[in-house]
């Protein structure tokens, strides 16, 4: 089954040193008269290989040389620097903060000139990935948050910052996953649940705990509203790990639907370096699969044409070495071949509950999935 | 002659209702019908005169504004074309005055609608019995019949604005002139009879005390609107002086002090010669019309004396090609001899017409006049070889000021501005801004329907992209860029009798490209030069910035363990390893080789000028609007002198203590004349009137 494969968790003084490394690196090539460079691992396809032992995407030893001498690379350099710097009071400090926070922490005007440090998010983000990566901190580790995007409804208790919380008893909203779900920050209490359905739209969430189907099949909703954020993948992971839960995956039949499968599964090329903590290689591909409109009885026009866009992605997935599964192979065919793409919502058509009553429940029973 | 040439086309106009003759009176029809006799009783000749009284517009008085602005120029060319004529440096002095209310209160000039435009030169003068029919006789003039490059070409401007003064305030145009120091002057109140196209002298005085040894003032008062800014007086004496850097202009505007266009060249013009017809260029009923007017008693010497570049032979040629015989008289060839004749001549091959009769501006006043009024750091001009359309031989003449002023430049200092938020861009270089281009036809300036005339076209259409500047698709160029362009022809086809836009001819577009192609490629070179220079220096600078945060940074991340000024240091000494130090430092300061010098381009740098500056321009001048302005200043108030433009040249210019001799007259507009003169004016061709406060900044 899963090996877990873990590795020590940093701790905050680690994290701290790692950071102050920045420093050093830049005064110990001044010293010497050289250009400072950072080597920072690249986070590209190029970059990834897929572990055919561990299941998992994982980083590659490609690493890219920032320099600060060098005027495509300078602004990095500096920018890379002064987050680093940034980073560090989080963690003298002991406080967490956004993406966002840390972004307008950074940003300044450069003192003679009217150009600042950073034009946008878009900029600074990206930085953080960086040192994620060159130092081999997670997120976490490095006390940032991204905003949390999940929602989860089941037959769980959960202790949350000292408050316990009954997952099945949360009403219509549910439990907002929290971008950070570690052991220290989110305790697991209980789960008595079965299996966990993580699914890509929050429309569809609402309708299957609207219709309490968590309660009829004995599981735990999970959404992340696209494409799920880290905390989602995490505690769907920490439920299998630790639950020895099934995860099953439900996606529109679309080529984004089969990428956000596989981030789920094999973790994603940008964070590869996560995988090991992130990914569930036994996670199952539940639907919308190519051959459900034939077997669900949809008709052709609640189908969608796919654009120009949609069939080069589905090409590239194809292309991918954790995709080279024969079923998996016939699957994309099957939808590059009808043309057609269909959204989870096209069930609709059949019955308001038929995703609820219908599709699920025969998918279950028949074990209709791909792996 | 004249007159009666002029007069015949209102009259075909007036026959034409003639033609229903026959209107059958139906037996109850209830609307009167009237008569052929009848109508004949009402049909009558209408003089040129009324004709234009109910269609101003074509002659550029179709609103106040325009009024004001037309008055003035045409005055104003009339000045210059007899200036030129007789070979006399031309200083035209331009004053508007605001006429008082009817309650006798002056209302401020923003407001007022009625003006007194009073126009001296200090040309040859008029002699007395011409100046009725100059100013109060439309289509009078000297200009029509000649085939010769002048900028006014029908002898209706002046008189127009008279009448349209006279029509608008009942006041007659009020003329003084004198033809030599030796004469009196005379000071006539002129009125146009508009029934018969007419002068009437109200008044008439000799003055034995005008001031002024010879040259001649018309003082006109009309119903008008005065405005600065785009298409103002001021910027069409601005861009006149551009074109004519020959001329001194002093322009007494009614709200503010004067301002002196100075002179940038000592010469005159060549004078254009005048040239007969060339066949390609003559309409059929042109040809008929000097078949009947010529002295030649054969047609092959009709051809050959009244047309450019047919030889004898040719001619003989022509004859019978036509099927006419060669010594029959040309006041018989009429009808369809007059047609095959015609179609002969066109189907002839004729040389192209000579080009003696244009006088281009040339590219040394071109660069003058741009230098001294625009405040750029890279000027350049380009005059091409003459070439025809239609028959009429032209010179495309194109010239171009780029940059913020150097000197400008340097003063700013580089920081105090805000920083910009999310989603602001930042200005460099005011290359946000769209180029602009001035238009000339004859060295006239064109003002008004910029976007019909065919010079706009054509720098529309040039790729500026080629030539390091940004350009969105069908529009002008960005960046601080005048792009100036001048046709010289003896006869320029405009598109209105308003003379705004020059027609659009293949040929002439043609040649417009080309030349500004030409332009295009030496400010592209300049460019380019300017830009390497910049991004090594940027580079540094960059690095420099950097180092500033990364030093910081790293000294807060080591908890001030450690040194930041030294680290700084460290830094800094590898950036000048890297970055070409010296090098770039020489690039910077542009100490351009001897080599890099080229011909018609002037390139500004806060060290001064360097290229083709106009030896008057260059002296040093020790900031020229305060040498300028006095010496003007005195020829205003002793208007005298102004006949005597050549001793005042060297009075206005003469060299002062080296002390600030800097960007030449380029920098003479940022000190205010302390007198109360804008030595020079320069500043409107890029912001409106004020000067300089353009924020080039990266």
């Amino acid at each position: 089954m899963t090996t877990p494969i873990r590795r020590k968790a940093r701790s905050s003084k680690d994290v701290e040193e790692l950071l102050i490394s920045l420093a050093d690196n830049v005064i110990d090539a001044a010293r010497d008269g050289a250009d400072p460079v950072l080597k920072i691992p690249v986070r590209a396809l190029s970059n990834v290989e897929f572990s055919k032992k561990t299941r998992v995407i994982e980083l590659g030893g490609n690493k890219t040389e920032r320099t600060f001498f060098n005027l495509g690379t300078a602004k990095k350099f500096m920018q890379t620097v002064l987050v680093g710097d940034a980073l560090s009071v989080l963690q003298r400090e002991g406080l967490s903060r956004s993406l966002r926070e840390i972004y307008y922490r950074t940003k300044h005007t450069i003192a003679d000139s009217n150009e600042n440090t950073f034009d946008g998010q878009e900029e600074s983000d990206p930085i953080i990935e960086d040192l994620e990566v060159t130092l081999e901190c997670l997120r976490e580790e490095l006390h940032v948050r991204a905003e949390a995007a999940g929602t989860l409804v089941g037959p769980m208790t959960i202790v949350d910052d000292g408050d316990t919380i009954d997952c099945a008893r949360l009403g219509k909203g549910g439990y907002a996953v929290p971008s950070i779900v570690e052991p220290e920050e989110i305790r697991i209490k209980r789960c008595t649940a079965d299996f966990v359905l993580l699914i890509e739209k929050g429309t569809q969430w609402n309708a299957l705990n609207e219709d309490k189907f968590w309660k009829r099949w004995n599981c735990v909703l999970l959404t992340g509203n696209g494409q799920p954020p880290r905390g989602v993948r995490r505690l769907a992971r920490r439920l299998h790990d630790e639950y020895k839960l099934p995860v099953y995956v439900l996606v529109d039949n679309d080529p984004w639907g089969y990428y956000i499968y596989s981030v789920v599964k094999q973790g994603s090329i940008n964070l590869a370096f996560e995988s090991m903590r992130m990914a569930i290689p036994d996670a199952k591909f539940i639907g919308l699969s190519s051959r459900d409109p034939q077997n669900h009885g949809l008709p052709r026009n609640v189908g969608i044409k796919l654009n120009d866009k949609d069939i080069a992605r589905a090409k590239e997935i194809k292309n991918y070495q954790w995709f080279q599964k024969k079923e998996w192979q016939t699957e994309i065919d099957l939808m590059l071949r009808s043309g057609l793409k269909y959204e989870l919502d096209a069930l609709a058509n059949k019955d308001f509950r038929y995703l609820t009553t219908d599709y699920l429940p025969k998918k279950l029973k028949d074990k209709d999935w791909l792996d | 002659m004249p007159p009666a040439k002029a007069e015949s086309s209102p009259t075909a106009v007036a026959s034409k209702p003639a033609t229903p003759a026959a209107v059958s009176p139906k037996p109850n029809a209830k609307p009167a019908r009237v008569t052929a006799e009848q109508m004949a009783s009402k049909q009558r000749e209408i003089s040129v005169a009324e004709f234009f009284t109910k269609n101003r517009h074509l002659l550029g008085f179709d609103n106040p504004r325009k009024a004001l602005l037309t008055t003035v120029k045409e005055a104003v060319d009339n000045s210059l074309d007899a200036c030129e004529e007789a070979g006399i440096l031309p200083t035209v002095r331009v004053k508007i005055e605001v006429i008082p209310g009817r309650d006798g209160t002056t209302p401020p000039p923003a407001q007022a609608d009625r003006f007194r435009v009073t126009v001296t030169d200090n040309g040859p003068g008029i002699v007395k019995d011409q100046l009725g029919k100059v100013f109060a006789k439309l289509l009078y003039g000297s200009k029509f019949h000649r085939l010769r490059q002048s900028r006014g070409q029908q002898g209706i401007g002046i008189s127009a604005a008279g009448m349209y003064g006279q029509l608008t305030t009942g006041k007659p145009v009020r003329v003084i002139s004198r033809t030599s120091p030796s004469r009196p002057a005379y000071s006539l109140a002129i009125q146009i009879n508009t029934q018969k196209n007419e002068p009437m002298i109200l008044d008439e005085q000799k003055l034995e005390d005008w001031p002024h040894p010879q040259g001649t003032q018309v003082s006109i008062e009309l119903e008008g609107r005065f405005q600065r800014g785009r298409a103002s007086v001021e910027e069409y004496l601005e861009l006149s002086s551009i074109a004519n850097p020959h001329v001194e202009f002093i322009y007494e505007p009614p709200d503010g002090p004067t301002v002196n266009f100075r002179r940038g060249v000592g010469e005159l013009p060549r004078a254009p010669k005048e040239i007969m017809p060339h066949p390609y260029g003559i309409e059929l009923g042109m040809m008929l019309k000097m078949l009947q007017d010529t002295k030649s008693r054969w047609l092959s010497g009709f051809l050959s004396t009244e047309f450019s570049r047919v030889s004898q032979r040719l001619a003989e040629e022509v004859c019978a090609a036509a099927k006419l015989k060669h010594d029959m008289r040309p006041r018989d060839v009429v009808g369809a001899d007059g047609e095959r004749l015609y179609a002969a001549l066109q189907n002839a091959k004729v040389m192209a017409p000579p080009t003696d009769c244009l006088s281009p501006i040339g590219e040394d006043s071109i660069l003058a006049g741009l230098y001294k009024q625009i405040r750029g750091e890279f000027y350049t001009a380009v005059t091409r070889t003459p070439s025809v359309y239609r028959g009429n031989p032209f010179v495309i003449e194109v010239g171009i000021a780029f940059g913020s002023d150097p000197a400008a430049k340097k003063k700013e200092t580089p920081v105090e501005e805000e920083p910009l938020a999310e989603g602001e861009e930042s200005h460099e270089d005011g290359s946000q801004e769209q180029g602009r281009v001035i238009r000339y036809a004859n060295r006239v300036p064109l003002l008004y329907q910029q976007s019909a005339c065919c010079t706009f076209q054509a720098v529309v259409e040039t790729d500026w992209k080629n030539y390091g500047l940004a350009q969105s698709r069908g529009a002008l160029p960005q960046g601080p860029l005048v792009v100036f362009v001048h046709m010289a022809s003896a006869w320029v086809p405009f598109t209105s009798e308003s003379k705004e836009a020059i027609a659009d001819y293949d040929e002439i577009r043609k040649e417009i490209k080309l030349a500004l192609q030409e332009a295009g490629r030496r400010l592209g070179t300049y460019i380019r030069k300017r830009e390497h220079a910049k991004t090594e220096w940027k580079r540094r600078n960059i690095f420099a910035l950097y180092i500033e945060e990364v030093a910081e940074a790293c000294g807060r991340l080591k908890k001030g363990k450690i040194s930041v000024e030294r680290l700084k240091k460290q830094l800094q000494k590898i950036a000048e390893d890297r970055t070409g130090g010296e090098e770039t430092d020489r690039i910077l300061r542009k100490k351009r080789e001897e080599e890099e010098r080229r011909e018609h381009v002037i390139v500004v740098t806060p060290e001064g000028a360097e290229g083709a500056v106009p030896t008057m321009l260059a002296a040093p001048t020790a900031g020229g609007g305060d040498a300028a302005a006095p010496a003007t200043e005195a020829a205003a108030a002793e208007p005298e002198n102004s006949g005597h433009q050549a001793e005042l040249i060297p009075g206005a210019l003469k060299p002062l203590p080296k002390s600030a001799k800097a960007a030449g007259p380029a920098k003479a507009p940022t000190k205010k004349g302390g007198k109360g003169t804008k030595g020079g004016s320069t500043p409107s061709l890029f912001g409106d009137d004020e000067p300089p406060k353009r924020k080039g900044k990266k």
